[in-house]
């Protein structure tokens, strides 16, 4: 069987807070194969930015292991992390916040390349900047710009150039295109779902925009407060989702027609549970239509509800069928 | 009937650098009722903050200039207050959710003590009804009322931007106008605040502005649209003429066309090509020009005038 290149397992990442300690990543084991897309959606606070940076190290996990080609990286000590950085790169949201304004353009996209010494003649370096600005579709004549004499698309082509230069296996991309109005969103999915062609790489996308998600990813985990509640391939997802948060998350897409207009939206009611301190159980159990006094005693783990669609939800699995 | 609370005519604002006049609004004219909700889109750089900033004379000090028109609100010509008539209006009557979440919060105060705040200025509730107001707003926006002892850093995006949602919603105005309010935020929790827009709507006549990008959540509660390009309305009418007429300007069947298709499977979407213009350097003729599949000899050297049928008005060489 092929080896995934990236694993996590049980993958916890707890904050201090004021009232106690905040479980933002709370036991996630998910797998993404070479090559592969890999969506990640969920609540806003759920974690998954989190996710993704504890994944690479950018934060460090509270327990849990991160598999990188079979090898977990979370004992890698600080040597060892260094070559690591050079195969793990992370885009970010903020196309805006993300890029050092007193840089121009091929200082932004040559330091990577400059930090991990993988080419030291200044000659060669000038060549990959100019080579990666032709791969992300950024004209020559902005080499010598800074962030803000330039658009949200071309700062976030930026961000992939910069994310390119050290020749990755594999990418974080966070958000890269909710900054960005659909036309530019369009050309930049566009060009990652190019460059994961030629250059085989592997992505974890993290996105809240579920047609977006479901266009580039091969596979997508749904994420509440910190768990994953459901995981499956993508098309398989939106044609038959398990879990009842998942439910309700596709179900409150906002659609650009009008034919649902007026019809009352589908809330999902009930108190947001607290990440702080969790009561064990399923956290969507508050607000759940389905949720049993069972459902909040222990944590639920994901079964296996189908060929290659996983669940964390007691109606499925253990003699309890779907409705 | 509908009252006319909002009433842009002719505006034009530039933005005067050191080196460079940006042409950012060229001839707005919107037109806004009470308890009416319009929904402002276009591209990244078409003027749709501008336009935000204009009505509260938030443009950047001696950068930011109305060069002509005028910005009527409940009859009376915002260009021409003074800056104190003009701060009893903002915030009392008129309500700005701006752009950059993070820019509005401040660092130093809890996400309790910011909501607090708004609500202490704007009503006369004592101590503890000011406290479950704070609970209440935050609840509404999905955040548990007991974290509101925590600083804005240890929040995610999208909770900082509901956040400010709740600080918006919290003091009633009559005029809400929300620039990119639900980007950062998930298809649930956008549902929620969704409804309290609606119910604000309901409840106190609320009028909004909406700008987005997002042609979903325009179709789930505008009742009206307007689609900017360059600095100008290039389409505008009812929910029902943007998204089921038949005639539509170029530039809006792209928009439509860029949107990744839930129901479809397509390998690549297909964005509109090229470029919004440099706003320094606009074309000559209709602005969409360049990009424009059907553009035509009279495009390039003529600029068009509306063409209004009831409701809907396309700016088009193509609807005679
Ligand atoms: N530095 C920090 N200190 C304390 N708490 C934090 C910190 N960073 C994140 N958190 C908390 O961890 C949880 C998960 O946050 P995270 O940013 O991962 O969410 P997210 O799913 O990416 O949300 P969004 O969609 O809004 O970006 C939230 O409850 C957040 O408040
Ligand atoms: N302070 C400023 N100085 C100079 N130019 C500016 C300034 N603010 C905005 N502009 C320019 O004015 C034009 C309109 O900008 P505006 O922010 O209104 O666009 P927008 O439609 O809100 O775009 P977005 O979707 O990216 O928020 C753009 O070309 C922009 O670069
Ligand atoms: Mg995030
Ligand atoms: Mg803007």
């Amino acid at each position: 069987m092929a080896q995934p290149l990236i694993e996590t397992k049980a993958l916890k990442k707890y904050f201090k807070s004021p009232s106690g300690s905040l479980h933002a990543v709370d036991g996630v084991s998910l797998k993404i194969d070479k090559g592969q897309t890999l969506g990640i959606v969920g609540e806003s606070g759920c974690g998954k930015s989190t996710l993704g940076r504890v994944i690479i190290r950018l934060l460090e996990a509270t327990a849990g292991e991160v598999l990188f080609e079979g090898k977990n990286i979370l004992k890698y000590n600080r040597n060892q992390m260094r070559n690591m950085r050079k195969e793990m790169q992370i885009i970010f949201q903020d196309p805006y916040a993300s890029l050092n304004p007193r840089m121009t353009l091929s200082e932004i996209i040559a330091e990577p390349i400059k930090v991990n010494k993988l080419l030291k003649n200044r000659a060669e370096i000038e060549k990959r900047v100019t080579k990666l600005m032709d791969t992300v579709g950024l004209a020559q004549r902005l080499i010598n710009s800074y962030p803000h004499e330039l658009d949200g698309g071309r700062k976030q082509r930026i961000g992939i150039a910069r994310a390119l230069a050290v020749e990755p296996k594999f990418i974080v991309c966070d958000e890269p295109v909710s900054a960005l109005d659909v036309s530019i969103q369009a050309q930049i999915l566009n060009l990652m779902m190019d460059l994961q062609e030629e250059m085989g790489l592997t992505y974890m996308f993290i996105t809240h925009d579920l047609s977006v998600v479901k266009h580039i990813s091969d596979e997508i985990a749904v994420m509440y407060l910190g768990q994953c509640v459901e995981k499956a391939p993508s098309d398989q997802l939106f044609q038959n989702p398990l879990h009842p948060y998942t439910k309700a998350l596709l179900s409150s897409i906002p659609l650009p027609s009008l034919k649902n207009k007026g019809n009352k939206r589908d809330i999902i009611k009930g108190e947001v549970t607290s990440p702080i301190n969790p009561p064990p159980g399923c956290r969507f159990a508050p607000r759940c239509p389905h949720a049993t006094e069972e459902c909040m005693v222990r944590d639920i783990e994901l079964i296996k509800a189908g060929d290659e669609h996983f669940a964390a939800c007691r109606l499925y699995g253990r003699g309890f069928d779907a409705e | 009937m509908s009252q006319t609370l909002l009433n842009i005519k002719n505006l034009y604002v530039n933005y005067e650098t050191d080196e460079e006049t940006v042409r950012a609004l060229n001839g707005v004219n919107l037109k806004l009722n009470k308890g009416e909700m319009l929904g402002l889109v276009g591209e990244t750089g078409a003027g749709k903050t501008t336009t935000a900033l204009s009505i509260l004379k938030l443009l950047p000090k001696d950068i930011g200039i109305i060069t002509n028109g005028q910005i009527e609100f409940d009859g009376k010509d915002l260009t021409k207050l003074k800056e104190a008539e003009l701060r009893n209006i903002r915030g009392e009557r008129i309500s700005m959710i701006f752009q950059d979440p993070m820019t509005s919060l401040n660092p130093v105060l809890t996400v309790g003590e910011q909501i607090a705040e708004v609500i202490e200025l704007h009503k006369t509730l004592d101590k503890k009804q000011i406290e479950s107001k704070v609970n209440e707003m935050l609840e509404l926006v999905g955040i548990p009322a007991k974290r509101k002892k925590e600083f804005p850093h240890q929040f995610s995006g999208g909770m900082k931007q509901r956040v400010i949602i709740a600080m918006a919603l919290s003091c009633d105005p009559e005029l809400l106008i929300a620039d990119e309010p639900t980007t950062a935020l998930d298809v649930t929790i956008q549902a929620q605040v969704l409804n309290m827009m609606e119910e604000l709507k309901h409840k106190l006549n609320t009028a909004m502005l909406l700008i987005t990008h997002d042609l979903g959540v325009v179709a789930q509660i505008c009742d009206k649209v307007a689609i900017m390009y360059a600095g100008e309305i290039i389409e505008s009418g009812t929910a029902e003429d943007i998204f089921e007429a038949k005639e539509h300007h170029p530039y809006t069947v792209g928009l439509f066309g860029s949107i990744p298709n839930l129901i479809e499977k397509t390998n690549r979407l297909k964005p509109i090509l090229g470029l919004m213009p440099d706003p320094t350097d606009l074309p000559q003729g209709c602005k969409f020009h360049p990009r424009c599949p059907q553009c035509m000899e009279i495009c390039r050297k003529v600029h068009p005038d509306d063409r209004q049928t009831e409701t809907h008005t396309i700016k088009c060489h193509l609807y005679k």
